[in-house]
């Protein structure tokens, strides 16, 4: 059974569909890389995944929980779901070791030594120990991005949204960020990537999924559909990209 | 024991709550087109004008700004006389209004024209247009566009403070409610009344105000 | 009465400064703790909360402070209950003050961006950690230089006590010119109190809002 489930997901905004149907299975472990033009429909449906957007039809399922019918509660939904910015989102006014605490210590009542001994930890994992005390404003784009990626997963999510997340960073601070979420993927983390980097999608993804107008255009392992799109647009979007 | 409330009794004196309403109404009315210019010039010196025009200008603020509008109204109805002014209340209280709204519409207008960006300035200046072209035909609009909410809740601001003046006998709604609850005995009720229709006259400036703003600058 | 010298009079201005700044301190703190409970009520998902607090705010910032100092110096006086102008004072100037105040918090709390608020709701926070954790430590640093804006008028709203007998500064004035027949000089001191009370307030606060402009 899959770990994340979408059935025929539809969502507007006013008289404008932006998501006409999309269907799309994720596995456990799986990296599913999402590509298309902005306009796509991409990001709502990631965001859909979350309840950060509400759909209006379909289904949604993650690790056996409905997102979005009213009953599941959304809080505890997004203690398995993590999710991270194209905008990092950090919160200004904490250190970044705060900002992986906040949530451990708030919403799962963690004990403060504890969860600073997994924030520090975390710290490392994404090559950033020694600026636990930094605030946001005092670190770089990729530095900011890798901290939010910490805090992310300093709630164990099952699956790990990324919704562009390197779209913001100068050039040269795109690949400290991606070989995190590259580490990430090799240990197996479930992920979903709304991306723009095509190089990263075709290395490091095993699904490829190009979405056109609000649907599922093309799916499929990454490599086969970068080296023979079934269709014009993929083609030529692939085209385009190179 | 609470005591009964009655507004039968207020009645009788619909007129005069009516004159009172019609002089709050006129008072804000005059000294808002009058306030607003002495802010758009006050504000012009400020930023376009010669030196000395902005420090006097920028005094005059600040002396307004930090003193309260009952004071400055004693001191044009009282104080002046002393120096052989002798004003009426009407004049008085309508000179301290447009004193007091010019300050505020100053600043606000300043902050308008600080935020036109330096580009157009410059290319007004490329155009050969002269400093007063420049704000008149450049600056102004935009600037006015873009702080034409916040003026709007000045100018309520100073409605609502209008209602000082009757301190000064000037025939306003409060002193009509002052003149009724002193004959009627019923202060209570005579002030609930004048209150909401202060509110309802709030309600309506602004509608009035969103209309003018519309009209004026049909993309903001 | 020419034995009203300048420092009579000055002197009996400053002593009477007292109680303007004494009811100023007290109205704003008071009028800052109902602000924040309407703040709250104002933003929370509550629709019946909000309704309310919307309706209290548009009603003491839709009618003249004066008219706000009679109704609670008459109506309170209608439970037979004696109230001294102090009270009344009290009361009318925290009311108006928490409406002011609770409008200006709110505009920073939704100055806050947008994407505060989706990180952290995906975080699993409930709106009220979001609230404590999250948004109102922000909204707090930009809050303070508007609120201290909001104190002068405070301070010159407390003039408006005068009229319902409240022997403060702007009293002393009037009733100083009544004795000395003096207007231009009492006046003139009168608001150069004011002023010295209101301008470093002023002062301060656009200081504040130039410090938060360059950290940005």
């Amino acid at each position: 059974m899959s770990l994340v489930s979408i059935r025929d997901v539809r969502k507007s905004y006013g008289a404008q569909e932006v998501l006409k149907g999309v269907s799309l299975d994720v596995g456990r472990g799986d990296v599913v890389a999402i590509i298309g033009r902005s306009g796509s429909g991409k990001s709502t449906l990631l965001r859909c995944i979350n309840g950060l957007e509400t759909y209006q039809a379909g289904a949604i399922t993650v690790d056996g929980m409905a997102v979005g019918d009213g009953k599941t509660d959304l809080r505890t939904l997004r203690r398995h779901v993590g999710m991270v910015f194209q905008q990092f989102n950090l919160f200004p006014h904490l250190t970044a070791g705060e900002n992986i605490m906040l949530a451990p210590t708030v919403v799962v009542k963690e004990q403060k030594g504890e969860a600073r001994a997994m924030a520090e930890a975390l710290l490392e994992k994404v090559g950033l120990a020694g600026k636990f005390d930094s605030y946001p404003s005092q670190l770089s784009g990729g530095q900011q991005q890798r901290v939010a990626i910490a805090r992310s997963l300093a709630m164990r999510p099952t699956v790990l949204l990324c919704d562009e997340i390197t779209s913001a960073l100068d050039p040269e601070l795109v690949n400290e960020v991606l070989k995190v979420v590259e580490q990430l993927a090799s240990e197996g983390m479930t992920l979903i990537l709304v991306t723009h980097e095509m190089r990263f999608a075709r290395e490091v993804g095993t699904k490829l999924v190009f979405m056109h107008q609000g649907r599922v255009h093309e799916e499929g392992p990454p490599k086969a559909l970068f080296a023979n799109p079934a269709t014009p647009e993929l083609a030529q979007f692939v085209g385009h990209q190179n | 024991m609470i005591q009964q409330l009655n507004f039968g009794d207020l009645l009788p004196y619909w007129d005069v709550f009516a004159r009172g309403l019609v002089f709050t109404i006129v008072l804000t009315l005059t000294s808002t087109v009058a306030g607003l210019a002495l802010g758009t010039a006050g504000a012009w010196a400020r930023t376009f004008g010669p030196k000395w025009a902005g420090a006097v200008t920028r005094v005059y603020v600040e002396i307004i700004r930090n003193t309260p509008f009952i004071v400055q109204l004693f001191f044009i109805f009282f104080g002046l006389p002393a120096l052989g002014v002798k004003l009426s209340e009407d004049v008085a209280a309508f000179i301290a209004m447009v004193i007091n709204l010019g300050a505020y519409s100053t600043e606000i207008i300043r902050a308008g024209i600080e935020a036109v960006p330096k580009g157009h300035l410059e290319a007004g200046a490329s155009l050969a247009m002269s400093r007063w072209e420049i704000f008149r035909h450049i600056v102004l609009k935009p600037a006015l566009m873009k702080v034409y909410p916040a003026l709007s809740s000045q100018i309520v601001i100073v409605m609502l403070g209008s209602a000082v003046v009757s301190q000064i006998s000037a025939e306003d709604l409060t002193y009509a409610a002052n003149y009724i609850q002193s004959r009627n005995f019923r202060a209570f009720e005579v002030y609930i009344v004048a209150a909401f229709l202060y509110l309802l006259l709030a309600i309506g400036l602004r509608a009035l105000l969103r209309g003018i703003g519309r009209a004026m600058f049909p993309k903001g | 009465m020419s034995d009203f010298s300048f420092w009579i009079i000055l002197q009996n201005l400053l002593l009477a400064t007292r109680w303007t700044i004494l009811l100023s301190l007290i109205a704003f703190v008071s009028g800052g703790f109902v602000g924040l409970l309407l703040l709250l009520a104002r933003v929370s998902h509550s629709k019946t909360l909000r309704v309310l607090s919307i309706g209290y705010i548009e009603l003491f910032q839709g009618t003249p402070l004066l008219m706000q100092l009679f109704l609670f110096f008459f109506g309170v006086a209608l439970f037979d209950i004696e109230v001294s102008p102090w009270v009344a004072a009290w009361l009318a100037l925290t009311f108006w003050t928490s409406a002011f105040l609770a409008e200006i918090w709110r505009g920073c709390v939704e100055s806050i961006p947008k994407g505060q608020w989706e990180a952290s709701e995906s975080l699993a926070l409930t709106y009220w950690e979001q609230m404590r954790y999250v948004i109102l430590p922000q909204a707090l640093k930009i809050a303070v230089a508007p609120t201290v804006g909001f104190s002068v008028q405070v301070v010159k709203g407390t003039a408006l006590a005068s009229i319902i007998g409240f022997v403060e500064l702007t009293k002393a004035g009037t009733m100083l010119n009544n004795v000395t027949f003096q207007p231009f000089l009492v006046y003139s001191l009168v608001a150069l109190i004011y002023f010295a009370l209101c301008f470093p307030l002023s002062w301060y606060s656009k200081r504040l809002e130039g410090r938060l402009n360059v950290a940005r």
